[in-house]
């Protein structure tokens, strides 16, 4: 959801606890993360028991078994596949498009003076528009199609993309980058060896929050008119009053957006090792 | 300095205002490691007691149990006729850190407590160490020996009559830390509160304790007085010399 | 005033950099000026089709005209209005919320792993359900921006809170003082830079949330003026309303920005920068 305050997320570690490390064994640790699924599990157990007893019809907020039986559905007649796989595409398209930008502007701001004097303060101000904002225009502009939307996307991950990398490079330590010419490395062996690790976690972050808002701007971008994809299953589900169908496409937009992170992330992991192993270090 | 009035009052005169600490039987175990094993200990009010011993050897631990911060697993804890069971106000800390609140101006940070006329009574604590003029300042623009006489302001504005340190100059360069010896010595003598410093310094013990503690494996091992006059030349002083020899081979 | 005295060599050392600081200080501005008078000239000329990028001087006049009939104004107070009922409900629930979580366990225990699921539905999805429960009037827009505003608020105030120097809570407790307090003078200000770096996060996505929501049902605020706009292709007016997002952006910047500069004042980044100011 927020994804732009994803990066700030409190860290698993950063989570102190009172108690002295090593205190809580497994099975403490098991039991909070039970406790933890109570208050949901519990909620959607009563609400399904009211539901059935004829307290409340379910019919604005349908109890648990109506949405999976839903999703069963739209499973069965392959309508959930095609239009997740349309808003997949529209958001990897998007973001692919945005990614690349921000990175080889970011990189051109980041690396010189002029070029970011020039750049960085139109960069600046665009920021402050909610990319949102743009929706009417594009659509004026590219047609009410696939251009708009996926332009859309890109613009949303455009910002966070370049923002990352041009600071990241901007507060690459000078420090760090003498030790290149201390060791006498060649130019493209210190942007190799120095300069890509030392900005690769920025990066990284950046790539995950500009993915988090791709994942939000298609919602809005399929609702401005859509014959397709799990935005229009949203509008469809609206008009028709159709409460289990929102909620289906819902969940189902939660799941692709956190499951394309975990790729991202993981995909990620192998360039960062050696980030953990600092703070593995007894 | 106001301090200077009372240079030459000998040692334990002001004692009044300094309370016994007593320890009896006192165990403290963190799960299966037993950091201090049936520890007796009696600092009679006033004296000035370092204790020193290797890292990890359970010195926090044992100012900790005075304070009230941590309970004991055995034994007990006495200050004056009263056992220590929680914080007691009487009682004033010194962390390894100057521990400065870094939103709270220098003089906010020293009445941190805050209580009936607190600004006037933290402005004359900072008098007290040296710090005239500088209650308004943020703790970042300050430096490290400057940061440590505001922590030790704080922990004297409320007049306390146990001052406990942990290691509070272990982080400031050998020059500030002789200031710092002096300041706590002029302090202490005018004062007379009972104090106990923790330091790895062995000759910090000895330029300013009473009596020297050496912490092993959780026991004393070995209890030195030193019966040097106050305030001490900081070098070759050949029985100082002699005594540390002394601390150094039973760490 | 002293500069008469100077020789003319010294003079124009002093000259030099002052002339290259002001380049400096135009090259941000090169851009958008060069922009704007191609622009205003490309559409005058005709080379661009004014349907789809009206001249700046159109978009000008656009201004001056919907300033007069009030509708600007109307428009963008309805709009700021639900933003601002929005941030205050949302917001202040993800700041309590954070901080129940944040100092209490149980809280946490109990509410925190259901706030992290539900955080990763986009919330945008839930306008048509929420629409289908409150139809299409204000309660809906502000329940938006609610849930938009609360998740920063919340999870970055939980944060705060949990990342206050424990060294300092312990000499508070030490020292003597009760649980408000440390409260008031350790946690809270404590917690404090990450709780406004959550509300800079807010305020972007209060405005976002809005539009969306404005843009799908609403008959008055501005992202109902620019969709309208749009459907009667009056481009200028479309121009004119990311206009005015873009202003009411920055203004929220801008006050978040002056919050921090007095509220961190002791923070040493805040310092230097004070003390660089000529
Ligand atoms: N809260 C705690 N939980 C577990 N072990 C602790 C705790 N505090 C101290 N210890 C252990 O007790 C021993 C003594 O620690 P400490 O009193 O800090 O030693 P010193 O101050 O002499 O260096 C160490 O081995 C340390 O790991
Ligand atoms: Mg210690």
């Amino acid at each position: 959801m927020s994804a732009a305050s994803q990066s700030f997320e409190a860290p698993a570690e950063a989570r102190t606890s009172a108690a002295p490390a090593g205190r809580r064994s497994g099975r403490a640790v098991s039991a909070r993360l039970l406790l933890g699924v109570v208050l949901p599990l519990g909620l959607g157990l009563v609400w399904e028991a009211v539901v059935a007893s004829g307290f409340a019809s379910g019919r604005l907020m349908p109890p648990p078994s109506r949405v999976i039986a839903e999703l069963v559905r739209l499973a069965s007649t392959g309508a959930l596949w095609e239009h997740s796989l349309i808003t997949l595409s529209r958001v990897l398209g998007g973001f692919a498009g945005g990614a690349v930008a921000g990175i080889a502007l970011g990189v051109l701001t980041g690396t010189s003076r002029l070029l970011r004097d020039l750049l960085d303060p139109s960069f600046q101000a665009l920021r402050s528009i909610p990319s949102i904002a743009w929706v009417p225009l594009f659509i004026l502009w590219l047609g009410i199609f696939e251009a708009s939307k996926v332009t859309l996307i890109a613009v949303g991950v455009f910002f966070p993309v370049y923002l990352g990398v041009s600071s990241a490079l901007m507060s690459v330590d000078r420090r760090t980058a003498e030790v290149g010419r201390i060791f006498r490395l060649s130019r493209l062996a210190t942007v190799r060896r120095i300069l890509l690790p030392s900005i690769l976690p920025a990066t990284v972050v950046a790539l995950r929050t500009g993915l988090g808002l791709g994942w939000m701007f298609v919602v809005a971008a399929e609702f401005m008119g859509a014959s397709s994809g799990l935005g229009y299953l949203l509008v469809d589900g609206q008009q028709l009053g159709k409460p289990t169908q929102i909620l289906a496409a819902i969940l189902t937009f939660a799941v692709l957006g956190k499951a394309t992170d975990a790729i991202l992330a993981s995909l990620a992991a192998p360039f960062l090792r050696w980030q953990d192993s600092v703070g593995e270090a007894p | 300095m106001s301090l200077a009035v009372q240079r030459d009052v000998a040692p334990g005169a002001a004692g009044a205002a300094g309370l016994p600490i007593r320890l009896a039987g006192v165990s403290k175990s963190f799960g299966e490691t037993e950091v201090l094993r049936r520890f007796d200990l009696h600092i009679p009010a006033g004296q000035f007691v370092a204790v020193v011993g290797r890292s990890g050897g359970g010195k926090s631990t044992l100012l900790r149990l005075v304070s009230g911060l941590d309970q004991p697993s055995g034994g007990r804890v006495m200050i004056g006729e009263r056992a220590v069971t929680s914080l007691d106000p009487a009682v004033r800390l010194l962390f390894q850190e100057a521990r400065l609140v870094p939103w709270q101006r220098v003089v906010e940070n020293v009445g941190i407590a805050r209580g009936e006329n607190w600004r006037e009574r933290a402005l004359q604590a900072l008098r007290d160490v040296g710090l005239d003029g500088r209650g308004d300042e943020w703790p970042s623009v300050l430096s490290g020996g400057q940061r440590q006489r505001v922590a030790l302001a704080r922990a004297l504005v409320s007049r306390p009559n146990i001052l406990l340190l942990d290691e509070p100059f272990g982080a400031l360069d050998a020059l500030t830390r002789i200031e710092m010896h002096r300041l706590l010595d002029g302090i202490w003598r005018e004062r007379g509160f009972t104090t106990v410093l923790i330091t790895h310094d062995v000759a910090e013990a000895v330029a300013l304790a009473d009596r020297v503690i050496v912490l092993r494996e959780g026991r004393v091992a070995l209890d030195l007085p030193v019966d040097l006059e106050h305030p001490r030349a900081e070098l070759a002083d050949p029985r100082a010399a002699e005594l540390q020899k002394q601390i150094l081979a039973a760490v | 005033m002293t500069v008469e005295a100077l020789s003319p060599a010294r003079r124009a050392e002093r000259t030099r950099p002052s002339l290259a600081r002001f380049g400096r200080a135009l090259a941000p501005w090169a851009l958008p000026i060069l922009i704007l008078v191609v622009w205003e000239i490309a559409a005058r000329a005709g080379l661009v089709n004014a349907r789809l990028l009206p001249a700046p001087s159109t978009i000008a006049s656009a201004f001056w005209r919907s300033l007069q009939d009030g509708s600007l104004i109307a428009n963008t107070w309805a709009s700021t209005k639900r933003a601002l009922i929005g941030l205050l409900i949302g917001g202040g629930l993800g700041f309590l919320g954070g901080l129940a979580t944040g100092l209490w366990r149980p809280a946490e225990t109990l509410l925190d792993s259901t706030v992290q699921m539900i955080r990763n539905i986009p919330h945008l999805a839930l306008i048509p359900l929420v629409i289908l429960w409150f139809g299409i009037g204000e309660t809906a827009k502000i329940f938006l921006v609610a849930i938009g505003v609360f998740f920063p608020l919340y999870i970055n105030t939980f944060h705060g809170v949990r990342t206050v120097d424990r060294q300092l809570v312990e000499m508070a407790e030490v020292y003597g003082l009760d649980r408000r307090a440390r409260l008031s003078r350790i946690i809270l200000p404590g917690a404090l830079p990450s709780i406004l770096v959550g509300l800079r996060y807010a305020l972007g996505l209060m405005w976002l949330t809005l539009i969306v929501a404005e843009t799908i049902s609403a008959t008055s605020g501005l992202g109902y003026m620019t969709m309208n706009a749009r459907e009667f292709l009056q481009t200028d007016v479309v121009i004119l309303g990311i206009l005015v997002y873009a202003l009411l952006g920055k203004l929220a910047d801008w006050a978040t920005k002056a919050i921090e500069r007095r509220a961190l004042s002791w923070h040493p980044a805040y310092q230097i920068a004070r003390e660089n100011k000529p």
